[in-house]
Order: structure tokens, then sequence, then C-alpha cells
């Protein structure tokens, strides 16, 4: 009965919450998360219009659409890179208080050592911190049958339930069998209306049910089977893997484990396994990707009589994914021989693509700031953070979603002038527009740059929020039509442009510059399945 | 059987290409696959690779340790001497010998050659002359695949089912132009 395919955990994850009844995704594309919402988009499910799958503007829209959705009765996932769990914070947080009606999981795709990142958060945190269950899948398989078991837990407890997964497990395909598929629900309305109004008094109320349901959350991480003790014959040393942290363990032991291993694949953690463990072994060792969540509520403050290590004592990183050698080098064996690098190999860092529109916006900023030394210039996070490397070394910071235009504001109060900031179409509505408010309520002489290429290029060309309407939404926030330029940033047009640049630079006001020129990735994609018709 | 392929090469060079037929001629023959990609910042123009694995018997780890892969299947050289130090002691080296400079301090390529020379077990191939004179530029991904065939223990004609499995849903044509560009690459020495 079951369907075999060669799946990314990504996939694995669409496919399973599309066969576990799935509604709705709601998502802000993000690496290494993407590829779930991407799956869904393209199902028969999301083509026909069955299950809603359109992007959203970011984490938070996602988040709270997803809440509603579950308010409604119906299932709905939302996901996201592990940075957008902050962006969605207020509405992942009180989604707990509220509890939920229709299963709602919220998928976080942490990214262990920065593939593609600023940071190396680990979103279990969040989920300790919303008091909710977390699901940590170490296979791509164990990520598509935990859906279908987070959507029937989250219905069983009227709360959400968070699912961590890392970049290792998102972004590698293993073959996945798959199972029968189970109905959407029906519209229903939740049946305490009162819980979703979160005044004092009933938060209050509501916070006690949520502590109040802890044992619940605890006996099914202890009993539901995504944890495993498995009884080892090796007294020395017994083992704790989290996740895919499991496989970096089994690699070592093709013909079975000697230790004493517990595989922590749901949380909160399993109080009595982790004693049991204890009780038998001199010392654990705690094997899991990202930061020491588990390892330092194992060590806690006080001492105990199991020794207990991992990141925090040095047998495996403190930082950094793990990998198949730095947990064979903690279980104490020796590396494989190989050969050495080569004196030769030098770095091959991602560039901007030849004929990419942000190219000529850094070469004519680039003009201009030269004649202004005092000038600094606040970056944001897409493709065109790649003009802080060479050639261009063009900004002088990237930090998260639209932080270029309040940062570029803060700079101007404190007196730096001209302050400029560069952002893209899509963060701009992401996390940019209210920045932008800020900025027209203050008239803060900074000029912001808005490169639009139409659409979300560094994911991989999703659908871009704004397109066609950034005009409208400068002048809306009441950006001076006097001081708003579209521009087409093409090598011939570099004159007009490093004009208007340099007028708006020196003006003592806020300023909007709108470099439009669609991605050449996605133009060229285009170009082919044209021609491929 | 157990192969442990590293691919690697530059963003847009077709790497995850070739990892897909060799992933489908693994589904088709009921193996064990873990496959990690990398997507995302690198695939402009930066160094990106694949860890591919094939086995009879279950995989734990999707990624490769050090000294352990059996194969480095590269389309561009410089990326192929990256990742030697994960290459095992008898392990083999497939790769283009054509260098894809981008980067302004790039190594002199008669070194990186030799570099890779020196491993022993090494198949280097001017793919862009061998793809330009067969007409197939398109297809260069596939004759390097085809030379690599032997080292992948999975028989030729499973990677040619696969290719026709895969590229199926283009059109003939394209089939043909894959499987022409396989058996070019079989007939590499």
């Amino acid at each position: 009965m079951t369907n075999k395919k060669l799946l990314l955990g990504d996939q694995a994850i669409a496919q399973g919450a599309l066969d576990a009844g799935l509604s709705g995704v709601y998502a802000y594309p993000g690496t290494p998360s993407t590829e779930i919402t991407e799956y869904i988009q393209l199902s028969p499910q999301g083509r026909s219009g069955d299950v809603y799958c359109r992007w959203c503007t970011n984490e938070k829209t996602a988040m709270e659409a997803a809440l509603g959705m579950s308010y409604a009765g119906k299932r709905a996932l939302v996901c996201m890179k592990h940075v957008g769990m902050n962006v969605c914070a207020d509405a992942f947080i009180n989604s707990a208080v509220t509890g939920v009606n229709g299963g709602l999981v919220v998928l976080a795709a942490d990214d262990p050592s920065m593939h593609s990142s600023q940071n190396e958060q680990d979103s279990r945190f969040y989920g300790k911190f919303a008091m909710i269950p977390i699901l940590e899948p170490s296979s791509q398989q164990e990520a598509y049958d935990m859906m279908a078991y987070a959507f029937d837990l989250s219905e069983q407890l009227h709360e959400p339930v968070l699912m961590r997964v890392v970049t290792r497990l998102a972004h590698s395909r293993a073959v996945v069998g798959t199972a029968a598929v189970r109905e959407q629900n029906p519209l229903n309305a939740p049946a305490r209306s009162q819980n979703w109004v979160l005044l004092p008094a009933i938060a209050r109320r509501r916070n006690k049910e949520l502590i109040a349901l802890q044992p619940d959350m605890n006996r099914h991480a202890a009993n539901d089977g995504y944890n495993r003790y498995a009884e080892g014959t090796d007294r020395q040393l017994g083992i704790i893997a989290c996740g895919i942290g499991y496989n970096y363990y089994m690699e070592n032991y093709p013909q079975g484990a000697p230790h004493t291993v517990l595989k922590i694949s749901q949380y909160p953690l399993p109080t009595d396994d982790i004693r049991r463990l204890a009780d038998t072994c001199q010392s654990i060792l705690v094997i899991e990707d990202g930061q020491p969540f588990v390892e330092e509520q194992l060590r806690g403050i006080l001492p105990s009589k199991c020794k207990i290590k991992g990141r925090l004592t040095g047998e495996l990183p403190r930082d950094g994914e793990l990998t198949p050698d730095n947990v064979k080098a903690a279980l104490g064996f020796a590396s494989s021989q190989q050969n050495a690098p080569s004196d030769l190999v030098v770095a091959r860092p991602p560039a901007l693509c030849q004929g990419c529109g942000h190219r000529s916006v850094y070469e004519a900023l680039n003009r201009i700031v030269e004649k202004l030394p005092e000038a600094r210039v606040f970056g944001d996070i897409g493709c065109y953070t790649l003009g802080a490397l060479p050639p261009y070394k063009a900004i002088n910071s990237c930090v998260d979603m639209g932080a270029s235009i309040t940062m570029a504001k803060g700079a101007a109060d404190a007196g730096v002038f001209p302050a400029i900031a560069v952002i893209g179409d899509s963060t701009f509505t992401h996390s940019g527009m209210t920045g932008l408010l800020d900025a027209v309520n203050c008239n803060s002489p900074i000029t912001v740059i808005i490169s639009d290429n139409l659409t979300t290029a560094m994911t991989g060309g999703q659908d871009s929020a704004g397109t066609n309407k950034f005009e409208a939404i400068c002048l809306g926030l009441g950006v001076d039509k006097e001081h708003l330029h579209v521009v087409n940033p093409l090598p011939q047009n570099m004159d007009e442009i490093t004009r208007i640049m340099e007028r708006e630079f020196n003006y003592k006001g806020l300023s909007v510059i709108i470099p439009r020129r669609e991605c050449i990735q996605t133009l060229s994609r285009k170009a082919k399945q044209k021609n491929n018709k | 059987m157990k192969t442990d392929i590293i691919l690697s090469g530059v963003g847009g060079q077709g790497i995850l290409s070739i990892a897909t037929v060799i992933g489908q001629a693994a589904l088709a023959n009921n193996l064990y696959i873990k496959q990690a990609e990398v997507h995302g910042m690198s695939q402009r123009g930066g160094d990106v690779q694949s860890n591919l694995r094939i086995s009879d018997q279950p995989i734990a780890s999707d990624l490769i340790a050090l000294g352990q892969a059996d194969v480095i299947i590269s389309m561009e050289p410089l990326e192929a001497l990256r990742y030697l130090p994960y290459l095992s002691k008898d392990g083999w080296i497939i790769s283009s010998a054509d260098p894809f400079v981008n980067i302004p301090n790039y190594p002199d390529i008669e070194s990186v050659l030799a570099a890779l020379r020196a491993h022993g077990n090494v198949k280097l191939i001017e793919l862009d002359k061998i793809a330009k004179e067969n007409n197939i530029a398109r297809s260069a991904n596939m004759i390097l695949l085809g030379a690599t065939a032997e080292f992948l223990g999975l028989g030729f004609e499973a990677i040619a089912d696969s290719v026709r499995t895969v590229f199926g849903s283009k059109s003939e044509a394209v089939v043909e132009m894959n499987l022409r560009a396989i058996e070019i690459g079989r007939s590499f020495k």
C-alpha cells in the first residue's frame, strides 16, 4: 500500500502534511525551509486550490493566518527558517496561550554552521519557551511520519506543535514510503471561543491551563514512540542522541550500538529515561545539532554523579553543525587515513550573477559614495548582501530583515550624513515598510534604495509580495513624490542613476530610489520555459 | 554494495542533475540512498557539492566522513581538489579538466591538474571540447556521469534506464542526447 518516493527532508515534510489532511501552508521563503511550500504549490492539491499555498509577506503574517485557519477548524502548517521564528515570535508564543482548534504545526528549519544564515539559533528554545511539544526528526521517513502525528497531537492537546529540522535533514534526499491520505477537517467553531480573546483575565486562566497540560505533553513524549531507549552492554558511556545526531552516532556502529542509547526526537525531555540512563552509565555523551539545549538542561548548576559530556565540555565543538567526523572523534575513534588538503585550494565565494541589476546599483552607488567619505551604507538580507564582498565592498551592515532602513535612520539621528539604506523588494515588504514610515514621520535625512528585481531571488525566485506596488506603498506612507525615483539599472543608464543618487544623497530629507529590473535568473528561466513549449 | 560519492562543481554546472540520475538509478534498484545537497546562497557562482551515498544496507549519516568517499565526481578541477581530504586512499577522481575561472586568485591550472594526477586513480576529461565536438554542450554533465559509471556499483544499463526516466518528461530528443552523452563518457579511458 505504500508508495516509495525519493524526497528531500523538506519534501517529505510537505508530503506528510498533505497526506495528513492539510488545508493550508503559510510561509515566507527562507533557506533551508523554502522547498516545503514549493512542493505543496506544485502538488495536485496545491495546483487545484484544495490546499491554500500562496507565499506570505513575512513569517508573522504567515503564523497569524495559520492560526486563523486553525481557529476555523482546519489543519494548517507554518514554515520558516530559524530566524523567521524571531519575526513571528509574538504570534507564536501567544498561539500556545490561545491554544488551537484545527491542528497547527510550526516548522522551523535551523541552519547550524550558517550555510545561508546570519546566526545559528536553535529553535528548540522557542518550543520550550512557549511550553509546547517539539518534534525533531532524525530521517526523512520520520519527518514524513511525524507530520500526521504532529497534527493529531496538536488536536488532542489543543496546542500548536513545533517541528524542528536542520539543514542536513531539510536538504538531504532519501527514499520515503507514504501512507494513506486523510481527508481535510470540516469547518468548525472552536469549542471554547473565549480562549481566543487574550485579555489579561483570560490569558491568566489560559496560562494556568497551559501549565496544567505539561504532564500530558511529558507523557506523550515518554510513551508515543519518537523517543527510544535501547539497552547496550557498555556501562562506561551512555548516549543521548537528538534528531540527526543519532545518525552520526550510528554511522560508527554498522553492526549495532554497544552503548545504551536514548534517541530523542520529541520534547519535553523524557525525564524517566534520562534518569535511568544516568543510573546505569558512568558518563553520558549528548549528541545534538545546534546549541547545547539538552546538555544544559541535564547539567544544571549543581554537581551530579554522572559525568555529562558534549558541546560544553569540548568533546564536541561548541559551535557549528555536527558532522560524522566530529561525532566520531567524540566517541574516541581516530579519523580515517586521508589526503592532506591541497595548498592550491582557495575559497570560491558566491557572487552576484553576471547581468544582475544589483551590480549596476552598486556600481552607481560606489561612484557617488567615493566622493562622500562620511557616507555610510546600511545593507539588508538578500542576494544584494553580496555587495559587501569584492569587487563592490559597498555596504557597511547586514543584520536582519528590514534593518537597513531603520539603522540608517538611527545613524542619521546620531548625525551620520549621508546615511543610505539598500534593501530588496521582498525584504522591503517583509519588514522595511514600518521603518520607512518612521523615517517619513521624522523626514529623516536618509536615502532608501529599494533594489527591485521583481522576485524573492535569494531563495530561488518566489513571488514578491509588493511587485508593482512600490511607488504606491512609498507615496501612501508619505514619501514626497519629488524625492521618489524609479530607474532602470542598466549600464547605459548609469549617468542618469548616478545623477539622481548624487542629488538625493546630498538632500537633507527622506528620499527613495527604486532601481527596477527583473532578476536575471527568473528571466532566463522564463525564456527557457518558453523555448521548451 | 556501498558507494560513497562526492559531487562537486560551481553553482549552475549541473551537479544536482548528475545526483538526480544516480539517485533515480539507485531507487529503481531498491537500494538505500542519502543525498545531501547545498541550496541557497552558494548557488550564486560559489562552490557547490553534494554527498551521495548508495548502499544495499540502511545508511545512517547523510554526510560522508573524511577519507571515506569512493569517488569524487567533479565538473571542475579546483572543486575536485577541494574535496580530496574526503577521498579514500584507493578512491577515484573523475573530473572535468576545464577550469571555471570566476575568482581573481584562481591557482595555476597545470598545478591543479598535477595535484589531482598525483593521487593516481584519476580520470581528467576535457569536457568542454568533447561536448562541443559532439554537439552536446548542454549535456557535458552527462558525459562526466558516463565516465563514472564503472565506479558507482550500479552498472551502465541502470544509469541509462535512469536517464530515460529522468529526462523522459522533456522530449525524446533530450533523452537521446543524454544517452549519447553517457555513452561518450563511458568510452573515455
